[in-house]
């Protein structure tokens, strides 16, 4: 079977492929997810996240906890969905996502340096 | 005895056969990327070219030897490796103009299989390495790679589900652009090698290399540039079809199915298994519709493919050993120059037929109707005789 069928290198290419093609995506999932959370998480009745308020700005009753939602002021207010943007604002958030960005970028790296190793063997 | 003037033409046809599997796997770095919007058509596939370029240089551990194991190289001649490229282009160009994503690898072994058994018979085929080394990853491929890309995509979902839909598909559209950068690297480090190994392989029998050489700089160079033009020209039939046929993609399932197919590829390679990158990107993007809940997979294009992919073997191998009977029959050169002629008719005629329904930047994302062609399903069942699909 073996001479057929090369399963040391098929276990290898499953288990490290979950690794490396699913668990980086889901690390920088983690990673945006946090990011995108708010400094103040948005709660029924919840105000509005730190420096985010202009004349007119309100914050959103319900919403399920997804964060906060500014109304269109007629004069300062920032007139942006809170929720539909990446970056939140929190900063625990941001430093995780700068954590799970880094480990992401550094396996790329490590992985295209690892390519050029094994491409250019030493003479 | 050396023959310069087929080594010539091979070389050319080599380069040819390299343009072929540069725009026939643009879509397996690009299709998803493209159909979620997160990068444009035409900056999709210009970046695609220059990574193309750069993972050719990036990996010089060239397959000199991508028939060894296969056929008996010792009856591997020009003529043979001539034939394999015609066999090789021909199943290309046919499966490009039914936007059917297949393995060039695939097309181009098939026809050296099939111009060895014309020129050496039975013996001079290895068929145990050919089960073994070609017909078994080929089946495994999608496989694996689809679960990995099932399991990115649930966990993708899974993790993101407290932020809004807009700002999870912005978000994933910025990661598309890096992970489908990775397999536009690793298809270059991949498949430019094939060719390099091809002419390497040409210029050793024709004895202008001695046994064992590297690959010249200047094969080096001459394939990464083809395969790159060829990448930058785009394969926008197949690319519509991996895009838009197979599955309704958002962006995260395409940042699953880009990360799968990268990381599959590439540690493929690096464990001496290597795997068809056409046949890991499909089987990823399908997994992508297992992996998200509600999401529809088109079983039927997906068959489509599947069948494709069992015929490529054989039917390059059929047209490799066509091929490389005329070319015995006519004889010397000039056998391979016919055969050669006859490519480029055909190519000519497959290129003028497909202008009857052009694909490209502007209708690539146009809505899924049951064709490659966009809003044109009827007209090309009626012309070519072929099932409509969807």
């Amino acid at each position: 079977m073996s001479s057929w069928i090369n399963l040391s290198a098929i276990w290898k290419i499953v288990v490290f492929g979950l690794l490396a093609g699913a668990g980086l995506p889901a690390l920088f999932a983690i990673g945006m997810t946090s990011l995108s959370r708010g400094s103040v998480r948005g709660t029924r009745g919840a105000t509005a996240t730190a420096g985010a308020t202009g004349p007119g700005g309100e914050a959103a009753a319900g919403g399920g906890g997804r964060g906060i939602r500014q109304a269109a002021a007629g004069g300062g207010g920032r007139g942006i969905r809170q929720d539909d943007v990446l970056i939140g604002g929190s900063v625990i958030g941001m430093m995780i996502a700068a954590i799970c960005f880094l480990i992401v970028l550094g396996a790329i790296g490590w992985g295209i340096y690892e390519i050029y190793q094994s491409g250019h063997p030493a003479k | 005895m050396p023959n310069d003037l087929i080594l010539i033409l091979v070389v050319i046809t080599a380069l040819c056969f390299d343009f072929t599997n540069g725009f026939h796997d643009t879509g397996n770095a690009m299709a998803t990327s493209i159909a979620t919007g997160a990068l444009g058509p035409r900056v999709a596939v210009a970046v695609s070219a220059i990574l193309n370029l750069a993972g050719a240089f990036l990996s010089l551990a060239v397959a000199a030897t991508i028939a060894s194991g296969l056929v008996h190289t010792s009856d591997v001649t020009l003529s043979v490796v001539a034939a394999g490229l015609v066999g090789g282009i021909i199943w290309n160009l046919l499966t490009w103009l039914f936007g059917i994503p297949s393995s060039s690898s695939h097309a181009l072994i098939g026809g050296i299989i099939g111009a060895t058994l014309a020129g050496a018979g039975l013996a001079g085929v290895e068929w145990q390495g050919l089960v073994s080394k070609v017909i078994i990853p080929a089946i495994l491929s999608p496989f694996i790679a689809g679960l990995v890309s099932a399991c990115g995509t649930w966990l993708l979902y899974r993790i993101s589900r407290s932020m809004t839909t807009r700002a999870r598909s912005h978000g994933f559209r910025i990661g598309q652009i890096g992970s489908a950068c990775m397999v536009s690297l690793a298809h270059g480090t991949n498949d430019a090698q094939k060719t390099m190994g091809i002419i390497t392989l040409a210029l050793i029998t024709n004895h202008t290399l001695p046994t064992g050489s590297n690959a010249p700089d200047w094969v080096i160079v001459s394939c990464a540039l083809a395969i790159s033009v060829g990448t930058y020209l785009g394969g926008w039939r197949v690319i519509r079809t991996l895009g838009k046929g197979l599955v309704e993609i958002d962006s995260p399932q395409g940042m699953a199915a880009e990360s799968a197919s990268a990381a599959v590829i590439l540690l493929s390679a690096s464990f001496g298994y290597t795997l068809s990158t056409t046949h890991v990107a499909t089987g990823s993007i399908i997994g992508t519709g297992l992996g998200k809940k509600g999401a529809d997979v088109r079983w039927n294009v997906a068959g489509r493919m599947a069948t494709a992919w069992v015929f490529t073997l054989p039917c390059a191998a059929i047209v490799g050993a066509a091929a490389e009977g005329l070319t015995r029959v006519i004889g010397g050169t000039a056998g391979v120059i016919v055969a050669l002629v006859i490519l480029a008719a055909i190519a000519l005629y497959i290129y003028l037929r497909s202008r009857a329904t052009k694909v490209d930047h502007e209708n690539v994302n146009s809505e899924w109707t049951g064709s490659v062609a966009p809003g044109t399903g009827a007209a090309m069942a009626a012309g070519t005789s072929e099932p409509t699909t969807g």
